[in-house]
């Protein structure tokens, strides 16, 4: 009979050298099988006089435990290289970019709009709306504009052949408002313009922000704290804003909005024309004339109506410099604006 | 308006440089536009709004100077001329509502052919005005000072009187810019005793204008109300400074004052001798300046500030209005020449102009907590329009104008509207589809190198109906060009251009959103701009709600896309509009899934196909999926198979499979009966 250290050096030998898990499964067999070596080692036992067998016995199954450890030991390992290199295979160049769609993105008019229209609903505005295609009544003479009005001269207005027009501004949507809400209310009216007016910085559609709120004490100082809030909110930061007398015939009093310049902080730029400040609205007390005309009892309520351009809202925010830009549909210039 | 700070000193001690006078005036409502500085003195450009015309002159800027800076008028002295000659000639006013005041006079023995001094040209051209001669000179020279339109004739060449009138019919006048112009009954004329020597308020007539041999000068300096000069210059398309004057309100009572100024400087630098004055001033018809009450209650109630009763009465008298003080506040009377104070807003505007608006504190108003309504089936733009950016979309805008030969091209059944004055002949019917506006972005695009465009609008389109033009609000989207951005490891067939089914998958990804994926269909329709075999309208429970399909090949050819556009387009709302499905229970028991490939005639419809398979089983059929559409080789020309995936489950138990089995003969026996459908082995 062999020595089982003899067979015990010989297993682990052959373990060790098994290279992988197959060659070690026949490993195992052959040793530790039905028909394995060690095994046969121990039926051989009965052959040995009585007093032999407990020690040899004992001998053997220690050798096939320390072979058994070694094939779990062994194996442990060779799963784990098996393991590493499917890993080394399966690497891959994690900067190849991925597969699929590429994201689009909104206009960056339509988030400057989304984003004013939030900032309103969040400060009790509704949305308010009308039609594009407007008539007389309802883009001038309601607004206190009648006809031969000097101020109409300012709206160089597209006409269709049967008189009515394309609305010149958001305004006309406070009248429509009115009528059919009443007061109290506090209502924004974005929406898109026409003024038959083309060059650097005119476009023939653009796009304007009304506000307009009407209730028993609505005043002057209450237009400051809602336009000077609406603006450092868009733009998030402090802002500087002035007010300066101006003349709208539907405000009475009315007032240009001046904000510090957003690229210069007031220090004065090209952007700024050097004056530190940027023309961003244009605001005022509700002409009585106005309220009347839409229903409202001009002694019993006042309001305040504010226009903003968001085109140029838009472009102070994103830092674009020419208003054109914004209706070429660019596919170079929209992919900058992917983000939400 | 150009403002000399030199002149302006003349008529007011402006205790302000040039640049701070500019700041004071812009706070004050008059915008500076610039300031350039030229030999001893600095031109400021001023904008003057139109409601403000008594400010269009040095005299109206003096004021509202003095007014700022708590100073006295002055100026120069303007007192009669001596009247050397007796010549007169006659004056009737047929209109005294539109002229209530006429102030003429002669002048006689002029040269009119000496220069006009230095200083004077020199304050002209500053105001970017020629020097024509002195006698136009100084007309010109008075209406920038006091903002009063004069006009000079050749005073030879009047025939008998001045008359102040109406135009008649058919009435023609030939300008001093030399065009004729056809009059209007509205307009008011000043003719001689043979025709119409001038466009009253506007521009003098060609025959009466004074030339460099003209002696003895007729001056005319006359108050025209506004009402009777607005509107008419731009319908004869001329502006002048006289119009401009006239239709914004000139001082009703400076015409004797005007007059004597250009008759002094005209006689100072050019000679001559002036006869009497001659002035119709018709009494009744003056504009009126009534008394105006401002409350105390409503100038805090609608500034939202408190202001002291002196500082009220002291802007207010500042700026030359008559203020007297009464229980509930002020009985202000403006002064002539504000045209733009009728109401008491108006006067509590002039409060706070010169208190300074900056003196307003801002104050928030008091929060309401009314909850307004929140549609639950008004679709939410920003989520409609992120659906399709995380599809690859890129928003637009385009003009809602559009060309009309390309929209008429696309949509020959659809009427639409015109402007009456385009800025472009391309950009001049109302678009009654965003496709029009969205194809030409396309080809621009295409023409700036990018291969693959996706892109998508909302806005409204303009729908012609019998008596009146709807707008409708629109949503579409046009893709062209490669199915997927060039990329690595695409498989063949998926490098190929986007067809139908690309977009349709975009566009259920878009219906699907409204919770409704189930009251939509596509029916075979035709639209004479898409291609008539793959284009779809979209129904919603059988009511038509949007367009699908590829552009007609003979379109692609003629707008030479290089790849086939293929569109949508869906009325925002009727489309997206959200339905709030009720929930329904999810099965907890295994599903049983058969697959059948059938062979049906090419005519015949998935949607045909798949409502027979509905009918045909019971209600243990959970779902029909598509998995592959083949046509080719081991199938008959004209016929297709169509790979079903048909999902079988039930709610309260596992099912069986005679339960399955029993489905699959029946929805065979169905298809086999209604579709003439062959099943593949």
């Amino acid at each position: 009979m062999n020595d089982p250290a003899d067979l015990v050096a010989r297993a682990l030998a052959e373990v060790a050298s098994s290279a992988d898990l197959a060659g070690l499964d026949a490993v195992r067999v052959r040793w530790l099988g039905k028909k394995g070596e060690l095994t046969a080692a121990l039926k051989l036992l009965g052959a040995l006089p009585a007093a032999a067998r407990p020690a040899a016995g004992q001998a053997i199954n220690a050798a096939k435990e320390r072979v058994q450890t070694a094939l779990e030991a062994r194996r442990v390992e060779l799963e784990s290289r098996q393991v590493d290199r499917e890993l080394i295979a399966g690497r891959i160049d994690v900067t190849l970019p991925g597969r699929g769609e590429e994201r689009g993105g909104l206009h960056p008019v339509t988030q400057a709009r989304l984003r004013i229209e939030a900032l309103f609903g969040r400060a009790g505005f509704d949305i308010a709306v009308g039609p594009e295609i407007e008539d007389d009544f309802h883009n001038f003479a309601a607004l206190n504009i009648p006809e031969n009005h000097p101020a109409r001269a300012m709206h160089d207005t597209f006409y269709f052949p049967d008189g009515r027009l394309l609305r010149t501004h958001t305004s006309p949507v406070q009248i429509r408002a009115m009528l059919a809400r009443g007061a109290p209310l506090a209502v924004i009216a974005p929406g898109r313009v026409y003024r038959c007016d083309h060059d650097v910085t005119h476009s023939p559609m653009f796009h304007q922000l009304e506000g307009l709120v009407v209730d028993e004490n609505v005043s002057f100082a209450n237009l400051k704290a809602v336009l000077h809030g609406f603006l450092g909110a868009f733009f998030e930061r402090e802002l500087a804003m002035r007010l300066r007398p101006s003349y709208f015939p539907f405000t009475e009093p009315s007032a240009e909005v001046d904000m510090s310049c957003v690229f210069c902080g007031g220090s004065g730029c090209r952007i700024c024309k050097h004056t530190g400040w940027l023309e961003i609205a244009g605001c005022g007390m509700v002409h009585p004339n106005v309220l009347s005309a839409s229903g409202v009892d001009p002694e019993r309520y006042t309001g305040y109506a504010f226009g903003a351009g968001i085109d140029r809202l838009a472009m102070l925010r994103y830092g674009v410099n020419d208003l054109r830009l914004f209706f070429e549909n660019d596919l170079r210039f929209l992919r900058q604006f992917r983000a939400f | 308006m150009k403002l000399s700070y030199e002149w302006l000193k003349e008529w007011v001690d402006v205790p302000w440089d040039a640049a701070e006078l500019g700041a004071r005036l812009t706070m004050a409502g008059f915008e500076l536009e610039g300031i350039e500085a030229c030999a001893h003195d600095s031109i400021l450009a001023l904008k003057v709004m139109p409601n403000r015309g008594d400010a269009m002159s040095v005299l109206g800027v003096a004021r509202e100077v003095a007014a700022l800076a708590g100073k006295v008028m002055k100026g120069p002295a303007i007192a009669p001329v001596s009247v050397e000659i007796t010549d007169t000639f006659p004056v009737h006013v047929e209109a005294p509502v539109a002229c209530p005041t006429f102030v003429g006079r002669v002048i006689r023995g002029v040269n009119n052919r000496v220069t006009t001094p230095a200083w004077m040209q020199a304050r002209l051209q500053a105001a970017e005005l020629r020097s024509v001669s002195p006698i136009v000179d100084v007309t010109n020279y008075v209406l920038l000072e006091l903002g009063q339109p004069m006009h000079a004739y050749d005073f030879a060449t009047l025939r008998g009187e001045i008359r102040v009138r109406h135009a008649r019919a058919a009435e023609r006048l030939q300008l001093l810019d030399s065009r004729t112009v056809a009059l209007e009954p509205d307009m008011l004329v000043i003719a001689d005793r043979e025709a119409a020597v001038g466009l009253a308020g506007i521009m003098g007539g060609a025959r009466t204008a004074v030339a460099a041999e003209t002696r003895d000068v007729f001056l005319e300096s006359a108050y025209f109300s506004d009402d009777a000069i607005r509107g008419r210059a731009r319908r004869l398309g001329l502006q002048t400074d006289a119009s401009q004057h006239f239709e914004r309100g000139v001082d009703p009572t400076l015409q004797r004052r005007a007059i004597e100024r250009a008759s002094a400087l005209l006689i100072e630098i050019a000679g001559g001798r002036a006869g009497p004055i001659t002035a119709l001033e018709s009494a009744a018809h003056q504009p009126l300046r009534p008394e105006v009450l401002v409350r105390r209650t409503q100038l805090a109630r609608l500034l939202g500030a408190t202001i002291g009763p002196q500082e009220v009465e002291g802007a207010l008298s500042a700026l030359q209005m008559h203020v007297r003080s009464v229980a509930t506040g002020w009985q202000v009377t403006p002064p002539a020449h504000r045209f733009d104070i009728t109401i008491e807003s108006d006067l509590i505007e002039e409060v706070a102009r010169m208190v300074g608006y900056a003196a307003i504190p801002e104050r928030e108003g008091t929060a309401s907590h009314h909850f307004r309504a929140l549609s639950g089936a008004q679709p939410a733009e920003a989520a409609v329009l992120e659906v399709m950016a995380a599809r690859g979309y890129h928003e637009a805008i385009n003009y809602s104008f559009v060309d009309p030969q390309l929209q008429l091209r696309l949509f020959p059944e659809r009427a639409s509207v015109a402007l009456a004055n385009p800025i472009a002949s391309d950009l001049s019917v109302m678009r009654v589809s965003l496709w029009p506006g969205l194809l030409r972005t396309v080809a621009e695009n295409q023409r700036r190198q990018q291969e693959r465009i996706r892109l998508l609008e909302h806005g409204v389109c303009f729908r012609v109906e019998t008596s009146t033009t709807l707008e409708v609000d629109m949503l579409a989207a046009v893709a062209c060009g490669p199915r997927l951005p060039e990329q690595w490891g695409l498989p063949r067939d998926m490098r190929v251009a986007v067809d139908f089914f690309d977009l349709k998958a975009d566009l259920e990804a878009l219906l699907a959103a409204t919770g409704a994926e189930g009251d939509f269909a596509f029916e075979p329709a035709e639209l004479s701009c898409l291609h008539p075999g793959r284009a779809a309208r979209v129904l919603r429970q059988g009511g038509p709600v949007g367009w699908l399909g590829e552009l007609h090949p003979v379109l692609v050819r003629e707008l030479d896309f290089t790849y086939t556009p293929v569109l949508f387009e869906l009325d925002f709302y009727d489309a997206l509009r959200l339905e709030r499905a009720p929930f329904s229970d999810v099965s907890r028991f295994p599903l049983v899934r058969r697959d059948l490939a059938i062979v049906v005639d090419e005519n015949v419809s998935l949607s045909a196909l798949r409502e027979r398979v509905v009918l045909s089983s019971s209600s243990l059929l959970a779902q029909c999926r598509v998995f592959d559409v083949y046509r080719g080789p081991g199938l008959e020309t004209g016929t297709k198979s169509i790979a079903l995936g048909l999902i079988f489950q039930d709610l309260s138990r596992t099912l069986t499979d005679e339960d399955v089995d029993s489905n699959v003969a029946s929805i065979i026996v169905g298809l086999r009966a209604s579709l003439n459908a062959k099943i593949r082995e």
